[in-house]
């Protein structure tokens, strides 16, 4: 059972998170700004990377807090997490 | 009864005074309270305990530990009978009922047997060879193959006993309480640190149980009792006996059950109990287990391994025959020599395959017996047909391919085997860990760790009990020192005297089959996998050793591979010509060893699977005849019988008395959503597709809100209580997704504005009071506040109280009628609801249930999540008129339906033609009867039976609805070949005018 650290409550098991997707893509500012081409790309298409990922989760069984997760999809390592702001940066050395 | 025949005088760690009665295959034995089943029936003599998996060979105890392959028995009776038990795990109990399996009529006469005669017909993946055609006869074969190849049968009963999960937390965890797992847990403890030491033995100690060296002048057993002493005194410590580590997860989850009862528990006790462990660090100190040697004939009753014999010996206090062969490549099996002798086994000789014979330490104590030794040579067969008479001894040659012609036949009973030693890696592979093979030790040891963990003593391939002391001492010392405590200098060890290793373990794999002989040798005794098999799974390509495991089924048994793994591979290595590490391992899963069910399971079974949530109003509906519906999580009163009713006449009833006069239904299961703060009202009108900027206080919109790719997500409503203070509604089952998509915005995606989530969805019971009358019941409930269509217009909401209970009400509807739904603080909710129902007593309030609900909002064309499947956007119903021209979540994805492609489905209304039911989830078709594959032109979303209209409806949603107005098509379900023409007419059944609602 992964342990995630939430960044207002710490470590917890997973089993009180919700994974909630993709952490890479924001919501244009304004959607009408935007192409019909790159809406689409934004609802649909998403970056499926063998490695380091940012990820969305939600703290639904504690303070319901929504923030960024930095995991390896490979190895399942989680680097850090942080809140929604947060620049996850790179990796810790292995 | 039956005198224990192959007890021995005095010695072993049972207690002589406390005999206790068991049976196995219904006969009657006794033995002593410390031995296990399989120690018992050992001394009784008895030496066939089961049959095997696919050949039906008889099968004697071969182990002492998890690692045994063949004396698998069911114990137990009815419900609490347990299958594929192993006799060496099964602790002895006063009345313990015990039987083999895989056998018929008997084990002694098995008619499965056949299959060995003709186990030429039976080569490694015979099934994929043999019953390949015709195909359709599989079922048929699969059935006979599935008879006669199997372990024991579950019981049909439910289980009448319950189970237990706890979670723990600890700084160390060690797992294995022998030699290496006591001085790593003492070291740790000793430095302050959280403790747990789990062991899957009835009592710490491990091997030290049936070793021949002394701590401190003393039996080792004593020493490990003062450490147990010590730890259980010390409160940061828990200790856990019985109690198997069965999986290594991620970040340092390691799950162990515990068995906290022999047969039927202590009233109010849970039979077991599992663990989830989240360890700072763990020591994994498992010990390792001996291997077997394959030669031919070596799965006979009275071939064992030499440790298993020397615990039955030691701690059992067993005489395992007459007349005994110990046959061995390395030191360790000299071990058990002193103890068999004092037992009163006459050991005849002892083979040893290293042409040296062995070290300095184990020859000495050859010569001080006096026995005969055989150096450089095999057991190249056993010999007997019920059990081992007698064993051929030859010499090897010097590269371990070939033996000589000296053949020479010793009568014997028991043959004592040992193959070298494997250390129990499991835990560490299953934690992500990489194996080495050390080939210095010929066997897999811990490699790179994965996780915070270190493998302590035999685990990781040392021997000597004093080096595995002073290694358990080192581990916990660093485990205790990398969770942060100060484990001070190095502990000191007990003073050990044990004789050393001395000549180095000979591989051997395989004794080498001369080319005239044919017998079987055993790799894998549980599932019959034998060296032939692994051969010939070479010869045909299986060259990964993951083909080879699933092709030959080596090492996919009950016990995980324990003693055939190694010598699987390198029989595999050694036929492909490559070495070892080149073949590599297969992967260990968990669970290390089989784990019940219902343990996993817990408490989480029949009704406590998920929990059940009941309204205020709960007992109430119970007292006035509700029959109740499950609704996600929810009890939901369904429709409440009167006397002579049916289920059909209390809807109809109660949906017709809405339509003439006034009723109530508990809508307490609403999701309720309380949005405060300074930007509230910018927040929802992002969120909603209406207008909620503009939405004044008092005043509530029905408002619809989408998902990001433009789908409908919910519709509910929002009502406006105070400036800066909005009350939602969302659908029963939404209520969850709903508050986690609005905190997901609120939280990332506009961070800036001042808005205050919170779900108030138990905070809150309501009641919906909907028909003619429902104003002249409020006019009659509320205190104070008028509910005039002035005060208190269609779509307005205000706070009042009833009874004396604040109250908010929101003048809306679903039936179609005039209603108002009244909300309150749950605590008050069986209150309120009574207050209504007494004030509209005159004006006859009746109670209806879900069933009613949904037959009014389908006679008024209201949609419902059977419509709102997340494939449909608001237009498809007409609701596009809410949409506003700002942006909101979801407006920019609906563009893409607008601009031309597929045009979307219509919603219509369906009437049966015939007066019979619209089958549920029927596809409208044009002929119903036509072959296969028709146009489907549509599907059915809800139906009923109108009571209003007197005729059976629907809803659906169709390609070009209003093209098809007026005309009939069919409502076809395959599901129940039922079908029914229907008329497609307009969604709304009653007032397409609407004015009801508004008075």
């Amino acid at each position: 059972m992964l342990l995630i650290t939430c960044p207002w409550c710490g470590p917890r098991a997973h089993i009180e998170f919700t994974y909630g997707g993709d952490a890479t893509v924001d919501r244009p500012a304004d959607p009408d700004a935007v192409s019909a081409e790159e809406w689409l790309d934004h609802i649909y298409l998403r970056d499926n990377p063998r490695g380091p990922h940012v990820e969305w989760w939600q703290h639904g069984a504690g303070c319901r807090g929504w923030f960024k997760v930095r995991r390896d999809t490979w190895t399942h390592r989680i680097h850090r997490s942080g809140p929604p702001g947060a620049d996850l940066g790179e990796d810790e050395p292995r | 009864m039956t005198r224990q025949t192959h007890r021995t005088e005095r010695g072993g760690r049972i207690d002589r005074d406390t005999p206790l009665v068991f049976t196995f295959d219904g006969k009657r034995y006794t033995g002593y309270r410390g031995d296990t089943l399989a120690s018992a029936l050992l001394a009784n003599g008895v030496r066939l305990v089961g049959r095997s998996f696919k050949y039906h060979r008889r099968r004697g105890i071969f182990g002492a530990g998890a690692e045994e392959p063949n004396a698998l028995v069911r114990v137990g009776t009815g419900s609490r009978a347990e299958p594929n038990l192993k006799a060496t795990r099964v602790a002895l109990h006063d009345g313990l009922q015990a039987q083999s399996q895989n056998r018929w009529p008997s084990l002694g006469l098995d008619a499965g047997a056949l299959i060995n005669a003709a186990s030429k017909l039976f080569p490694a993946g015979f099934y994929y060879k043999t019953f390949m055609w015709p195909g359709s006869w599989w079922m048929l074969y699969e059935r006979f193959i599935r008879r006669a190849a199997g372990l024991g049968r579950a019981p049909l009963d439910p289980d009448p006993d319950h189970y237990d999960r706890r979670y723990a937390f600890c700084d160390v965890l060690v797992v294995g309480a022998g030699p290496a797992g006591l001085m790593a847990a003492l070291t740790a403890a000793r430095s302050g640190a959280r403790v747990m030491l789990v062991d899957d033995a009835l009592a710490p100690g491990g091997s030290l149980a049936a070793s021949t060296a002394t701590i401190e002048d003393a039996d080792p057993i004593a020493f490990a009792t003062r450490v147990r002493e010590e730890l259980a005194s010390n409160a940061k410590v828990r200790v856990l006996d019985r109690t198997t580590a069965f999986g290594y997860y991620d970040d340092n989850m390691v799950v162990a059950v515990e068995r906290r009862a022999d047969g039927a528990p202590a009233p109010h006790c849970a039979r077991q109990r599992v663990w989830w462990i989240r360890a700072g660090e763990v020591v994994i100190a498992t010990g390792a287990i001996e291997r077997p040697l394959p030669f031919e004939n070596n799965d006979l009753p009275g071939v064992m391994l030499a440790s298993a014999a020397r615990t039955y010996v030691f701690q059992h206090g067993v005489r395992l025959g007459e007349r005994a062969v110990l046959f061995t490549n390395n030191d360790s099996a000299y071990e058990a020599l002193e103890p068999m002798l004092d037992a009163g086994t006459n050991v005849v000789a002892v083979v040893d395959a290293r042409d040296g014979g062995p070290g300095d330490d184990a020859l000495a104590v050859v010569r001080r017996l006096g026995l005969e030794l055989v150096s450089g040579s095999v057991v190249m067969r056993a010999i007997g047909r019920t059990g081992v008479g007698g064993v051929e001894v030859r010499s090897l040659s010097a590269d371990g391919e070939a033996v000589g012609d000296d053949s020479r036949r010793i009568p014997c009973d028991l043959v004592c085997v040992s193959g070298g030693w494997s250390p129990t890696v499991h835990l560490f592979s299953q934690s992500q860990g990489r194996l080495r093979f050390d080939a210095a030790r010929a066997a897999f040891v811990p490699g790179e760790s994965a996780q915070r963990e270190r493998s302590a003593g035999a685990a990781r391939g040392l021997l000597g009990l004093s080096e595995c002391l002073a290694d358990g001492a080192a581990a916990g010392a660093d485990a205790a020192r990398a969770a942060g405590f100060d484990a001070g200098s190095e502990p000191v060890c007990p003073e050990v005297r044990e004789w050393a290793e001395g000549v180095p373990v000979r591989p051997l794999w395989a004794v080498p089959l001369p080319s005239w002989r044919h017998g079987k040798r055993f790799v894998d005794f549980q599932n019959d996998v034998t060296v032939a098999d692994i051969e010939l799974a070479a010869r045909e390509g299986y060259r990964s050793v993951e083909h080879l495991k699933r092709y030959t089924t080596l090492g996919m048994g009950t016990d995980q591979g324990r003693t055939s793994n190694v010598n699987g591979l390198a029989v595999l290595a050694a036929t492909l010509g490559t070495e070892i590490p080149a073949v590599g391992t297969t992967t260990f899963r968990p669970p290390y060893s089989p784990v019940a069910l219902g343990a996993i399971a817990g408490r989480e079974v029949g009704i406590h699977q998920a929990p059940v949530r009941r309204t205020p109003m709960h007992d109430w509906h119970v007292e006035h005849g509700a029959t109740f519906v499950t609704v996600g999580p929810w009890l939901r009163a369904q429709y409440y019988l009167r006397p002579g009713e049916s289920m059909m006449d209390a809807i109809n009833r109660e949906a017709r008395h809405v339509r003439r006069a006034v009723g109530m239904v508990d809508v307490s299961t609403l999701g309720k959503i309380e949005v405060r703060g300074r930007d509230a009202g910018e927040f929802l009108h992002r969120v909603y597709i209406n207008r909620i900027r503009n939405l004044r206080v008092g005043r509530c919109r029905y408002a619809f809100m989408l998902r990001e790719d433009g789908f409908v997500l919910d519709d509910g409503t929002c009502s406006r209580i105070r400036d800066d203070m909005y009350y939602l509604t969302t659908g029963t089952g939404h209520a969850a997704t709903v508050m986690a998509h609005l905190e997901r915005y609120a939280q990332t995606v506009w961070p800036d504005l001042d808005v205050h989530l919170t779900s108030v969805t138990d905070q809150w019971a309501g009641a919906a009071v909907a028909g003619p009358r429902s104003r002249d019941l409020l006019a009659a409930a509320c205190d104070g506040a008028g509910v005039s269509d002035e005060a208190l217009p269609f779509m307005g909401c205000i706070e009042a109280t009833v009874a004396g209970a604040p109250v908010r009400i929101i003048r809306m509807t679903f039936s179609g009628e005039r209603a108002y739904e009244v909300h309150c603080p749950a605590d008050y909710g069986i209150h309120v609801w009574e207050a209504l129902l007494a004030a509209g007593e005159s004006f006859e309030v009746m109670p209806y249930g879900t069933e009613a609900l949904g037959v009014l909002r389908i006679e008024k064309g209201h949609v419902v999540p059977n419509e709102l499947d997340g494939r449909t956007i608001p237009a498809d119903f007409g609701f596009d008129r809410m949409e506003k021209d700002e942006d909101f979540i979801g407006r920019r994805s609906l563009e893409r339906f607008r601009e031309g492609g597929r045009r979307r489905k219509t919603f219509v209304g369906l009437i049966s033609e015939n007066g019979k039911g619209i089958p549920r989830g029927g596809h409208l078709v044009w002929n119903p009867t036509a072959p296969r594959p028709v146009t489907m032109l549509g599907h059915v979303t809800s139906g009923c039976y109108s009571p209003t209209l007197e005729r059976h409806i629907a809803l659906a949603l169709m390609d070009d609805g209003e093209d098809w107005k007026g005309r009939t098509l069919y409502a076809a379900s395959p599901l129940t070949a039922d079908f029914a023409p229907v008329r497609i007419t307009d969604h709304v059944f009653i007032d397409p005018e609407n004015r009801r609602p508004k008075g």
